[in-house]
């Protein structure tokens, strides 16, 4: 069947089909036709206060929902103002389409007024990219934009249409296939690896679980959990897998890594066998890596082939979609279980009465002063609100990592953070995104003074829709991870860290409608975070903190994971303003 | 050591820079690259001489294969392979020394593609080595304007391809809305 409709209406079509509800963007001269179509469609389009700000609202949706978020902007400079979030939601696996419209074919390299090269500029910060000069290969781009965006390793994926094909008429055919015959995507993973797997755990005397964004990714939670529960081996979660096992389950240790916990760290250095599920043994994870996991044998499951072996060479790598390889796995090890009784030998208990002790010799603790609000404080008091349910969409820097640390996440697609590119202003716009994909939740936007005012004008977008999102900055006055590494490696001089005239954020809330108060007391941090969460709409908490308060642990650059700062080495006197 | 890698991917607009951007993003120097149809047009092989770290260049290999369109890429910098190069050399020559290049160029295989008074056009083919020692040979002889092609690759034992199949779309019929997006 063939429908005559314009490229634009075409698209949106698309869209529809596959499953588009709501997308985030700002229109402009190219993209014209296609806004007219969503004029009087369904599909409901929130408009941004900048384009930056769509594509991280698109991840936030994707990040709260696992289903594609749709990004959208104008040719020029709204295409380029998408690249950040694009690259992005690349770094961390997040399924998002965003559509640009480009200048008429015809004009395509004159300079033309709002041209730039957008297929280019995207091409190395997405998944895939596609330039549309053919209303007859639109519908099929489309639809292979959301396959190649949801599959296999999630990413961005970008779709440039020109407006000449926006405005073309043509006839609609309904795509019956996707043809993409290099696009490989392995999911079963080797069964005589997973079989090895299977016996390298029950030979295993040090078992750790290092579970990332994977087990987010492909759904694979629930897998995870039985695993844990089949062998009693602990579990550290990475940035990107909190809530891949519930913060409340007893083999949950913590966050590892650059300001993971001691006991993390400590798990992860004296293991001797490494599971590690959907991770990548990034960086900011494994520290000096000659020195990471030196006794540890390594199995790595993982549905990018390149990602295994490209820091750490595996002992068995595994390579497919890390829910169907666990369901195998468990699967043998309920069966060896089953023939041994489920013994547990020696080696097991000593390793958790070691696990135990670590956890005891340097918990990760919530400081608090009767006299200033520690961040820390401020952590655990959206915690006790949070029970482990609310979403926390958090922004870049020290307020993330106290987050990470001392907020639980009881379930997947609660913590949603820019883990690998680390993006300031990420936070208030991954929180809308959540809001809209997951109206029924509780939403944080636990923000810092420095990334809030990259995406203040935001503010705006959550009074039009009166999301009530309940957006809490912790605010002490500086840029404060910079400013952490000046003090602990720069001889504290501080350089370009001071972040005065921050606004009044009563008169700032209230001047868009809504609700604000600044606190500084640690008396009133309980009952204040209490009654913003009582307004029903969007609520702006200003929290005054400690200014000078650094994130510990911290494994400093170029150090091994086991060689962590635990605290402050002296005193710091606060610095002359 | 320069690396040879052979890449067979689909004849698309954009996709020799996704393969050559992996490369650029490293800030390697590319020695050669050639590529063209193959026997299906809808795609090109391709071969990249280039110096990659010895360390990195599986992992170069893996991310290159995970481009969509790329079918398959394979480094025969130490698998059985066969590897040439064509030049075409223009040689200004005087009259006395005409015979002597025609001889030289002989030696190395050589053809002549076009001669006149000034001197001759010759192409050569061969290994990448061989061609220096004959670009060599006729500087001696004489003035000389040099454009290589850059190596050719193609490997003696056949790598096995796996393609992937087409896959339908639940967005194809009208009557059924989809609500989530097709998972691969």
């Amino acid at each position: 069947m063939s429908t005559l409709m314009s490229g634009a209406r075409m698209l949106v079509e698309c869209l529809s089909r596959e499953g588009v509800d709501c997308m985030f963007g700002y229109p402009g001269g190219v993209t014209l036709p296609f806004y007219d179509v969503l004029y009087e469609h369904h599909i409901r389009h929130v408009l941004v206060r900048h384009e930056e700000n769509a594509a991280f609202a698109a991840e936030g949706y994707a990040r709260a929902t696992g289903k594609v978020g749709v990004c959208c902007a104008t040719s020029g400079p709204g295409a380029t103002n998408l690249t950040t979030g694009l690259v992005d939601a690349m770094m961390d696996s997040i399924p998002i389409v965003a559509l640009t419209g480009q200048v008429p074919t015809k004009l395509i390299g004159s300079d033309a007024f709002q041209e730039a090269d957008t297929f280019g500029i995207t091409r190395s910060c997405t998944k895939h990219n596609y330039l549309v000069k053919r209303l007859e290969d639109l519908a099929q781009t489309v639809h292979e934009a959301f396959y190649i965006a949801a599959s296999g390793r999630p990413g961005p994926v970008l779709v440039d249409v020109t407006k000449d094909v926006l405005q073309g008429q043509g006839h609609y055919q309904p795509v019956t296939a996707i043809h993409l015959p290099g696009y490989k995507v392995f999911t079963e993973g080797h069964t005589g690896q997973i079989r090895r797997a299977a016996q390298l755990i029950a030979e295993a005397g040090r078992p750790l679980v290092y579970a990332g964004g994977g087990i987010v990714a492909a759904g694979a939670a629930a897998e995870l959990r039985e695993l844990v529960e089949l062998t009693d081996a602990p579990v550290v979660n990475t940035l990107m897998g909190l809530g891949g096992l519930p913060s409340c389950h007893p083999n949950f240790i913590s966050m590892p890594g650059m300001h993971g916990s001691y006991a993390a760290n400590m798990a992860m250095t004296n293991a001797d066998l490494l599971i590690a599920l959907g991770v990548r043994f990034d960086d900011r994870v494994t520290g000096r890596l000659a020195a990471f996991a030196p006794h540890a044998k390594v199995i790595h499951v993982d549905i990018d082939p390149a990602e295994i072996g490209k820091n750490r060479a595996p002992d068995v790598p595994i390579v497919g979609d890390v829910k169907r390889v666990l369901t195998r796995l468990n699967k043998l090890l309920a069966e060896a279980k089953g023939e041994d009784g489920g013994e547990v030998h020696a080696a097991r208990r000593e390793w958790w009465r070691q696990i135990r002790a670590w956890k005891e010799e340097h918990p990760l603790r919530a400081v608090t002063s009767p006299d200033e609000i520690k961040p820390q404080h401020l952590m655990a008091e959206i915690d006790r609100l949070s029970a482990g349910q609310a979403i926390v969409a958090s922004d870049v820097g020290q307020h993330q990592m106290w987050a990470a640390q001392l907020i639980r996440f009881n379930e997947p697609r609660l913590f949603l953070n820019s883990g690998g590119l680390g993006s300031m202003g990420f936070g208030l716009p991954a929180a809308i995104g959540a809001q809209f994909a997951r109206p029924d939740k509780l939403v944080f936007a636990i923000v810092g003074d420095g990334g809030f005012q990259m995406s203040i004008p935001e503010l705006a977008t959550i009074a039009s829709y009166q999301l009530p999102i309940k957006i809490v900055v912790m605010n002490n006055g500086f840029l404060g991870m910079v400013r952490q590494w000046q003090e602990l490696f720069y001889n504290n001089r501080l350089s370009a860290v001071t972040l005065d005239s921050f606004p009044d954020a009563e008169k700032l809330a209230g001047a868009y409608g809504f609700k604000g108060r600044t606190i500084d007391k640690p008396r009133e941090l309980a009952a204040a975070l209490e009654a913003a969460l009582k307004e029903p709409g969007p609520y702006l908490l200003n929290v005054k903190v400690s200014p000078t308060e650094c994130v510990y642990p911290i494994v400093p650059a170029g150090a091994a994971i086991n060689e962590m700062v635990l605290g402050p080495p002296h005193p710091v006197p606060v610095p002359a303003k | 050591m320069l690396q040879v890698i052979s890449v067979l991917l689909e004849n698309k607009p954009g996709a020799l820079m996704r393969v050559t951007g992996l490369l650029s993003q490293r800030g390697y120097n590319i020695e050669s690259l050639t590529v063209a149809r193959t026997l299906d047009p809808a795609l090109s092989c391709m071969t990249i001489v280039v110096d990659v770290d010895p360390l990195l260049r599986q992992q170069v290999i893996k991310q290159m294969n995970r481009l969509i369109n790329v079918l398959q890429a394979v480094d025969l910098t130490e698998s059985p392979a066969v590897v040439r190069e064509l030049v075409l050399v223009r040689i200004r020559t005087p009259q006395e020394s005409r015979t002597a290049v025609l001889k030289e160029a002989e030696i190395f295989g050589g053809r002549v593609v076009d001669s006149s008074v000034e001197g001759y056009a010759i192409e050569v083919t061969g290994d990448p080595e061989k061609l220096d020692e004959f670009v060599g040979v006729m500087r001696s002889y004489g003035e000389i304007d040099v454009t290589r092609s850059g190596a050719l690759a193609i490997a003696l034992d056949a790598k096995k391809l796996r393609l992937q199949p087409p896959v339908p779309t639940r967005s194809g019929s009208h009557e059924e809305m989809v609500t989530e997006p097709p998972v691969g």
